[in-house]
């Protein structure tokens, strides 16, 4: 946490960016492993995992904030095509690397962020405002107002 | 990442425009990992069987650019050439024979069986099947290999001591064209080494009783835990019952490798299989812990009414097929289920020469091939519960199709289909 900057609401954190750019979006928080195959459905990207604390709620357009990838070798195809429906996530913030959730990152094509010096459980909520800059390895929280 | 000269080469396009893309996939994918190389592969399973869902959001309807998009990640249609490295076709989206019981239309029939004649043509072998390893896929302790379906690689990682992640649809059509795979993760033998034992004091014979402990170690290690399954007692494990823990264990969690200590490949010994180490976690399964796998997979049931029984995930071996036809003996499928047992295509042709297809359909069930309800999604007309011997399915197929799904023996799964009523027993 040496790197930990605080001002005022804000908080950036810093890390390894994996895949180019940068993207801003409302945060959707899980500390558990998402599916990607047999676990989210791409229309709408819903999460649909019966037991999965997400189970119903959507990720496109929002930071998701998760701690990586379990399941089915089908990860990867099941984020592309959310990214060619139009419903991948704005960003990807996650904790723990395997092959699922690299390749995932790779193919999805939006900013995603690993390797962070604190705790983004413990620093994001859902609902917060997240700034993912993936080119300078760098990430913003703006916590939510009330 | 580090490229040889041959792999540079192929980035510059030397071997032409798919390759080059195939390889920049590879570096992309890479260098997110952290590999610093790439290894050299000859055996890769992948998944390109295509039909319309696939080649609407293409923008082209050409096999071409449904490869281009799906299997390599890449901006534009390329022209494919024939796969370099060994490839082999997984588990599809269609029965080739029975198609029609799926719902499927003409048009969409017709699209696949397509996209399988361009991946024959590409040297793609077509075996359509979850389990290469049954139907001339064996590799070899120490091979470096590039698979998908996440039930095969733990078995091959851990059966047999071949050497693969858990790849992607990308990354493996990536190495079809150029023999290439990151070096990385289970590639390493360093990252081989068991991290969690499981002490197992609750008799495992069934393969209810491995799947019931596989689905339980995946909810409770790490996505990058390699569990040490320790206390198997008075039963040596066979194919069926492997395919069935580890199908389990990658499904419920995100387990790639395992040890069974004087069973498995890289495991002779208990101390071999943690390679010296203390573990991570000890974690105690008991008559308890069994009890909560068995809830947790029958937690979306409750009507007793079965619809559909399956069996066959991962895909059932000739045996499997041999007892459900040696339970139906003298009994009938009742009018309002069905019964679908699932096989690869290879095997169903075994299968019938055997007579156990016909055996099936006299009684009213049906073996099919080449895929299953999970991956085609589908299932028969008005399908509210499903009951199945396979936790991988029951994990997976309510949350696909929307219905109920029970989770029993196989025994249970045959009495339910003859009489239309799940009465399996929690053990």
């Amino acid at each position: 946490m040496t790197d930990l900057a605080r001002s005022g609401e804000t908080v950036v954190l810093r890390g390894r960016g994996l895949v180019g750019g940068v993207a801003e979006g409302e945060a959707l928080v899980t500390r558990e492993a998402i599916s990607g195959w047999g676990g989210v459905e791409p229309r709408k990207g819903r999460v649909i995992e019966s037991r999965h604390e997400l189970v119903g709620q959507s990720f496109a357009g929002k930071v998701l904030v998760f701690r990586g990838a379990k399941g089915s070798s089908g990860w990867s195809g099941m984020f592309h095509m959310s990214r060619l429906m139009g419903s991948a996530p704005a960003a990807m913030v996650f904790t723990t690397m395997n092959t699922k959730i690299a390749l995932g990152v790779v193919v999805t094509h939006v900013p995603a962020i690993t390797d962070l010096d604190g705790d983004p459980f413990e620093l994001i909520a859902t609902g917060d405002l997240v700034r993912v800059d993936a080119d300078r390895g760098e990430l913003t929280i703006t916590r939510r107002g009330g | 990442m580090r490229l040889a000269d041959d792999e540079q080469a192929m980035l510059d396009g030397e071997q032409g425009e798919a390759v080059a893309a195939a390889m920049d996939l590879l570096v992309r994918y890479g260098e997110v990992l952290g590999a610093e190389r790439l290894v050299d592969t000859d055996n890769v399973c992948g998944a390109n069987l295509f039909g319309s869902r696939h080649s609407l959001v293409c923008g082209s309807p050409t096999p071409d650019a449904a490869f281009s998009e799906h299997s390599l990640d890449a901006p534009t249609v390329l022209t494919i050439p024939p796969v370099k490295a060994q490839s082999y076709q997984l588990i599809g989206p269609m029965d080739t024979k029975n198609w029609q019981v799926q719902g499927l239309p003409q048009a969409e029939h017709d699209e696949i069986m397509a996209s399988e004649q361009y991946n024959a043509e590409h040297g793609i072998h077509l075996l359509t099947t979850c389990t290469p390893y049954q139907v001339g896929n064996v590799p070899l302790k120490g091979e470096h290999c590039a698979w998908m379906e996440s039930s095969a690689v733990v078995y091959v990682n851990s059966v047999l001591g071949a050497r693969t992640n858990v790849e992607g649809r990308e990354s493996t059509g990536a190495a079809m064209l150029t023999g290439k795979i990151p070096y990385w993760g289970l590639h390493l033998e360093e990252n081989r080494r068991g991290s969690h034992l499981i002490e197992v004091s609750t008799p495992v014979t069934s393969n209810r009783d491995w799947g019931l402990l596989g689905y339980w170690i995946g909810e409770q290690v790490p996505e990058e835990a390699i569990p040490v399954v320790d206390g198997i007692t008075g039963t040596t494990p066979d194919l069926v019952r492997l395919k069935h823990f580890g199908a389990a264990a990658a499904s419920s969690g995100g387990v790639e490798m395992y040890h069974v200590p004087g069973i498995t490949a890289e495991a002779r010994t208990r101390d071999e299989a943690l390679a010296g180490r203390t573990p991570v976690e000890t974690l105690g399964y008991g008559p308890a812990q069994r009890r909560e796998a068995y809830e947790h997979l029958n937690a979306t049931a409750s009507d007793t009414s079965v619809d559909l029984v399956m069996i066959g995930c991962p895909h059932a071996t000739l045996g499997q097929i041999r007892d459900v036809v040696r339970l139906l003996e003298g009994r009938r499928v009742h009018p309002d289920s069905e019964l679908w047992v699932f096989t690869p295509r290879a095997l169903r042709h075994v299968a019938e020469q055997n007579g156990y297809a016909k055996a099936l359909e006299d009684a009213g069930a049906l073996l099919m091939s080449d895929t299953c309800p999970a991956i085609g999604q589908f299932l028969p007309k008005g399908t509210r519960v499903i009951a199945t011997d396979s936790a991988k399915q029951v994990h997976y197929l309510p949350a696909i199709m929307n219905v109920q799904g029970w989770f029993g023996t196989l025994a249970e799964c045959v009495d339910a289909a003859v009489t239309g009523t799940w009465r399996g027993e929690q053990p």
